[in-house]
């Protein structure tokens, strides 16, 4: 009798709950956004889009963890079980291309794009980036930019230096300063993709945007002397940085501009939210070195599933990030410049609108370490690389290690 | 008689079944990958390549530091462990005061998840706070780098895993201690040997198996260490690799990276180290209590 009663009133709540999913319809949001100002964007876009479609039921199912590692592994294993979100967080370009799309795994989304009128207001340089076999595959939703050379403005001042322009220009800086007791770059490559990231400065400060882009195609050959002169630059670059450089993370490396014990910091600019947030204002910025004119980009984006379980409310979420509203609504929380070029301006601060200027004008390139110019198992490779030169700095053993990785994956022959 | 065994049979055929599936079943999965090209995300054509993955895995700088620093490990932490731990128990078993306080104490460490040690070590072992910072106020001027330094890497990390563990193995030895019969002291004492005598020839042979059980039991986590080693270093392995070891490079192999048959190759790599461990410690066991 009793367990006729449990059944009853079970058959009851599997009902009721039918009828509430028939009712109204859900999203379900995959992304590594948990703290800071990037979960309240997250959360911000969410409200907006429930201000208009009221009905839908949203689902964050965000990963916390290092840059998305966990996410990341979190998201193939519901990909390959044939169980994906509505929509994911992805970093625009190759991660998401050779990863998913390459697999049959998104469906293109042309239709949003010409719908909205998208080709208009996106720069020439990312639509190039989001493409892939003539469709477009995702959403941008911000742009970083990588090659950002931020400085301690008192230390500048107090040994009248202006930010270098050339590696011959800092290397003269660097000098200056390691005389005068300060270390000239902060470095916290407890997670090695910092290194990487200086690397791919250098790299792009070498050959130039052209010859760095053709790294990623096959153009440009990794056993030549560009590669092997950037290898040379950044190894001379790491005799000037701090000796706990392994003990720091990327924002350990920032105090050190903060507290006026190191003058300058080549990383990305979620390191202006980190100043902001830690209430220092005595910091300038420039491009890093040899990087004038070229804006080293990537990009937060969000693309549809081929299986997603919710299409309509998918296909509005994606209108939304893509959208004015929605990218003036998410970028100044986030930190970031929207990938739209019709933003105002002043809903951003001092740097970002500087960024935003840039970004009309600069040739755009895609950050290697941050998912944009290669496919994740490649980006893996090159940190293995980096790991072992940033202590060795064998110029030789590294640029063969680069250039079989290119081989391994695919490019080069 | 032959009902009962029935039923214990019946009884214990689910999780045989489970055993074998998700042990035995996923193992032979593995190690079929490993022969295998899979190594991307979607391969449209999978197929046996041989012993390929192995090749590429024992060509590769990374693997190779990888299986030095685990020896490193090894020799460093069962021997600490061991010792420490055997230490630890001949104190108490001598009949301390507040022996329960002190086994509680000691004990404790391995209460704690290594994540948890992990965190806390990472910042003992900042070399510009934590254990420097103390050093110093004592006057001692020790600026070590601790896993900063290329040079000392998983040696750093050894020391945690010492002191998480050596009150495990402290227990252990207590407990084997105490099983030792009072009579064979006391005839020691009658026939005139000395306390080193009655430790070399009475304590040590005694608990042998104690050390044995202990040793495996370090051994195998030595092999497969991995939380402990991203809590404190971060899960790029250190400067150079010198924290870096074969699980964590299976992982990023894996699940970063996507090559799974080369992840695979790497487990199946730890699998046989474990097993040179295991099997022959589970051949001597079942033996003595088959001889019982």
């Amino acid at each position: 009798m009793k367990f006729r009663n449990w059944l009853v009133g079970f058959s009851v709540a599997v009902m009721a709950l039918g009828m509430s999913l028939a009712q109204s319809g859900k999203l379900e949001i995959f992304s590594w956004w948990t703290t800071g100002g990037e979960a309240a964007g997250l959360l911000k876009l969410f409200d907006i889009y429930k201000q208009q479609h009221p009905g839908v039921k949203i689902i964050n199912a965000a990963v916390a963890g290092g840059a998305g590692s966990n996410a990341k592994a979190v998201l193939k294993t519901r990909m390959l079980g044939g169980d994906p979100p509505d929509s994911f967080q992805v970093h625009m370009g190759h991660e998401l291309i050779d990863t998913w799309v390459v697999n049959g795994f998104m469906q293109p989304l042309d239709g949003i794009f010409k719908d909205n009128g998208w080709e208009k207001v996106y720069p020439q340089g990312v639509l190039e980036l989001l493409k892939w076999n003539g469709h477009y595959w995702s959403v941008p939703a911000n742009i970083h930019r990588a090659n950002v050379m931020w400085y301690n403005k008192a230390i500048f001042a107090k040994y009248g230096l202006t930010p270098p322009k050339t590696y011959d220009e800092f290397f003269a800086a660097a000098e200056k300063l390691k005389k005068a007791g300060i270390t000239p770059l902060a470095l916290g490559d407890n997670g090695i993709w910092a290194s990487t990231h200086v690397f791919e400065t250098v790299l792009i400060g070498t050959l130039g945007a052209d010859g760095y882009k053709g790294l990623w195609n096959g153009k440009t050959d990794w056993n030549g002397p560009g590669v092997k002169k950037a290898l040379e630059t950044f190894a001379k670059m790491l005799s000037y940085v701090n000796s706990d450089h392994a003990a720091r993370s990327w924002d350990q490396a920032n105090d050190l501009i903060i507290q006026g014990k190191a003058a300058m910091f080549i990383h990305g600019d979620w390191a202006n939210g980190d100043f902001m947030a830690k209430k220092f204002e005595g910091y300038g910025w420039a491009p890093a070195p040899g990087n004038a004119d070229i804006y080293d980009a990537l990009s937060d984006s969000f693309g549809m599933p081929a299986k997603a379980p919710d299409q309509q409310e998918a296909r509005w979420w994606l209108e939304l990030v893509g959208s004015k509203a929605g990218q003036e609504a998410f970028n100044p929380l986030k930190g970031s410049i929207c990938a739209r070029t019709d933003c105002d301006p002043s809903l951003f601060n001092p740097y970002l609108q500087w960024a935003m200027k840039r970004w009309k004008v600069d040739t755009i390139v895609p950050s290697l370490v941050h998912g944009a110019a290669a496919k994740e198992s490649w980006v893996a490779a090159i940190n293995d690389v980096m790991t072992l030169f940033v202590t060795r700095r064998d110029v030789t053993q590294a640029q063969k290690s680069l250039a079989q990785a290119c081989v391994d994956a695919g490019v080069c022959h | 008689m032959k009902r009962n065994r029935r039923i214990a049979f019946l009884l214990l055929l689910p999780s045989l079944l489970l055993v074998a599936v998700f042990v035995y079943g996923f193992i032979l999965w593995t190690g079929w990958l490993s022969l295998t090209n899979q190594n991307d995300l979607f391969v449209p054509h999978p197929h046996f390549i041989g012993l390929h993955n192995y090749v590429r895995l024992f060509q590769n700088p990374r693997f190779l530091i990888d299986l030095k620093n685990t020896a490193v490990f090894s020799l460093i932490f069962i021997p600490g462990s061991l010792i420490l731990g055997l230490g630890g128990a001949l104190l108490l078993a001598g009949g301390v005061r507040f022996e329960g306080v002190f086994r509680t104490i000691f004990l404790m460490p391995m209460a704690l998840s290594f994540i948890v040690t992990g965190v806390a070590w990472r910042w003992l072992m900042n070399p510009s706070s934590g254990l420097n910072l103390l050093f110093h106020s004592m006057g001692l001027n020790l600026n070590s780098g601790w896993y900063t330094d290329p040079n000392i890497g998983i040696k750093a990390i050894a020391l945690a895993a010492i002191w998480q563990l050596s009150g495990y193995t402290m227990a252990l030895y207590l407990a084997g201690l105490r099983a030792i019969p009072k009579e064979i002291y006391e005839a020691a004492q009658v026939d005139g040997a000395s306390s080193g005598q009655t430790f070399r020839f009475i304590t040590l042979p005694l608990i042998t198996p104690v050390t044995l059980s202990a040793v495996i039991v370090l051994g195998h986590i030595s092999l497969k260490i991995f939380d402990l080693v991203v809590a404190i270093a971060g899960s790029s392995g250190g400067p150079a690799f010198s924290s870096d070891v074969p699980a964590l490079f299976m992982f990023i192999t894996t699940f970063q990276a996507n090559h799974f048959a080369q992840g695979a190759g790497i487990s199946t790599v730890l699998l046989i180290l474990v097993s040179f461990l295991v099997i022959p410690y589970l051949r001597w066991s079942l033996a003595t209590e088959a001889k019982e």
